[in-house]
């Protein structure tokens, strides 16, 4: 069982001094400065609102909504929806039966489990005799798991009291215009009210509904993240405006993701050649948005059955026919992993204090830096075994992470081949240095070919206290010299 | 008088099912089917056939 109770196997591995406040009753020297302490209490386990979670807490997805009542141009409907999953997946879908069976098998297997969504793969809202079924029945079997969903928000106002009267602390919406004008290049049709509408008479209502429903979330207390694809030419420009109207009304979290399109998903913008933004363009929307309703860096558009940390997918090893007919949660593995995280926590605190003291001291130079990490915001992956690079900037406005990028993990057969090292110097495009926890000289000297560093010296370090000195290292002595 | 689902089409997501005022739509397989002797093309119930209305796919056509 023991094994079980840190699976994170880094965390073990890696010593860990104890600083500051790292006491499990207090916590909330992990909170971030500019996080209100009620709000921290809500999202301090979510992975998906908060960056400091998602080092720690993993969530996980069940497909039990099929169904949906708009259609939207980025999406096909024999793929999941594209609003909060990956464009073309399908993932496996559960009756609510299924479904608890499956998210109490995961609960007693993966500790790190904080979060239960329903994302799809069509909406929550228009499947919602299925949705309040799996949320009513996990409540009484775990009751610490907190729960979320993922709508595009026409029915929002139909069931914002249940909603809340569920303890569903948060909900998603996905909002990709607030002009009708846009919405309808986006939306082709909604059902409502027993009728298929279709142009502008649809985006007038929906966003007046999508806009209504985030009010009423609002004002019960739910915290509302908001979901924008960005499709360049339709809905790029345009952006900020819904920025500043969601942000106005009480929206919690911005996240943009970008448009991905792909003929082979039969999608309409798939077919008509539509575009998506390319990292530069997201890159810049999100800078230009970056102090509007927090942005969300760390999104990783997940499948609607995804399982595990964010990044990581662990969905392939709970499949139904892999469940065990009755599962049961323990729920000792549980509070051991999270008193082991609040001490982790208030030490990474100070850590990140520390670090942010070095950074800020120094001119307005920024340092782009790829971290290899398994999770727990340490340094503990080796390079060849990544296939995500966290992404951190570090500058005169702190140590923040601005995104990750994918690579195929090179390293397959435990042996590198440099016949797919080019991609990966391809993806680290701007990079100045890279952290992992090990390296092979080859990939390093080709690397620093392309003039990228790599570096194991900062293994199983916190990611920020490492950056920290990284930029100390690089800055602060020309600094001084200056 | 009845509607029915291409099986082709359909990608089972069930919105017909619980749009149809008749009961008339259930599951079988790996689609959902339309009971002809249950369904009034909504008759008396909505201006237009709802399972119609609300599909994605385009899987819904007044049965052959
Ligand atoms: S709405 Fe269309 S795709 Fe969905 S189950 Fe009914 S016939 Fe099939
Ligand atoms: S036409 Fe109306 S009654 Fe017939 S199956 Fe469709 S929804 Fe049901």
């Amino acid at each position: 069982m023991s094994s079980q109770i840190v699976s994170l196997d880094s965390f073990v591995a890696s010593p860990s001094p104890v600083r500051g406040c790292a006491s499990s009753s207090c916590g909330s020297s992990a909170r971030p400065a500019d996080v209100d302490p009620d709000v921290w209490e809500k999202i301090k386990d979510h992975p998906c609102y908060s960056e400091e979670a998602h080092h720690y807490f993993a969530r996980m997805h069940v497909a039990v909504a099929p169904a949906c009542n708009i259609q939207c141009n980025y999406c096909n409907r024999k793929y999941d929806c594209s609003n909060e999953s990956r464009p073309g997946v399908v993932s496996e879908r559960l009756t609510p039966e299924e479904a608890v069976r499956k998210v109490v098998a995961v609960a007693a297997a993966v500790p790190e489990l904080s979060v239960l969504g329903i994302a799809g793969p069509g909406d929550a809202l228009a499947n919602w005799k299925q949705t309040r079924a799996t949320f009513d029945a996990v409540r009484k079997v775990i009751p610490d798991v907190k729960f979320c969903l993922s709508t595009n928000g026409l029915a929002l106002p139909d069931y914002a009291d249940e909603i809340a009267g569920m303890a569903i602390d948060h909900v998603t919406i996905t909002i990709n215009a607030v002009d009708p004008e846009i919405g309808a290049k986006i939306y082709p049709w909604i059902f409502f009210d027993h009728k298929r509408r279709t142009g502008l008479e649809a985006a007038t209502i929906f966003l007046e509904r999508q806009m209504r429903g985030l009010e009423m979330l609002v004002a019960r207390g739910i915290l509302v993240k908001i979901n924008s694809v960005m499709i360049p030419g339709i809905n790029d420009a345009h952006l900020p405006k819904v920025n500043r109207a969601v942000r106005q009304r009480g929206a919690f979290l911005h996240n943009i993701m970008p448009l991905i399109s792909d003929p082979a998903h039969g999608t309409h913008f798939g077919l008509t050649g539509q575009r998506g933004p390319t990292p530069a363009e997201l890159k810049t929307l999100q800078d230009q948005l970056d102090g509007g309703a927090k942005l969300m860096r760390h999104c990783r558009q997940c499948r609607a059955d995804a399982i595990g940390l964010l990044g990581e997918d662990r969905g392939q090893e709970f499949t139904l026919d892999r469940l065990p007919e009755f599962a049961t949660c323990d729920p000792a593995p549980r509070q051991a992993y999270r008193a082991f995280v609040a001490a982790e926590r208030g030490d990474r605190g100070a850590a990140r204090a520390d670090a942010l003291r070095s950074v800020s001291a120094v001119a307005d130079d920024v340092l782009l830096v790829a971290v290899a990490t398994k999770g727990g915001a340490r340094i503990n992956e080796h390079f060849g075994h990544t296939r995500e690079f966290q992404i951190y900037e570090a500058g005169p406005k702190g140590i923040t992470l601005v995104g990750h990028r994918k690579v195929d993990a090179y390293c397959m057969g435990g042996f590198g081949e440099d016949a797919t090292l080019g991609p990966t110097i391809a993806a680290l495009d701007g990079i100045d240095t890279v952290l992992c926890a090990k390296i092979g000289d080859c990939p390093r000297d080709a690397l620093a070919e392309a003039g990228i560093t790599v570096t194991d010296a900062h293994a199983y370090d916190y990611i920020e206290t490492a950056i920290g000195k990284l930029y100390a290292e690089r800055f602060g002595r020309s600094a001084a010299v200056a | 008088m009845a509607m029915s689902i291409n099986a082709d089409d359909c990608t089972a997501c069930g919105a017909c099912e619980s749009e149809c005022p008749s009961k008339a739509i259930r599951f079988q397989g790996a689609v959902y089917v339309i009971d002809p002797k249950k369904c009034t093309e909504c008759q008396g119930a909505a201006d237009a056939p709802q399972c119609d209305e609300v599909c994605p796919s385009g899987a819904i056509a007044k049965a052959a």
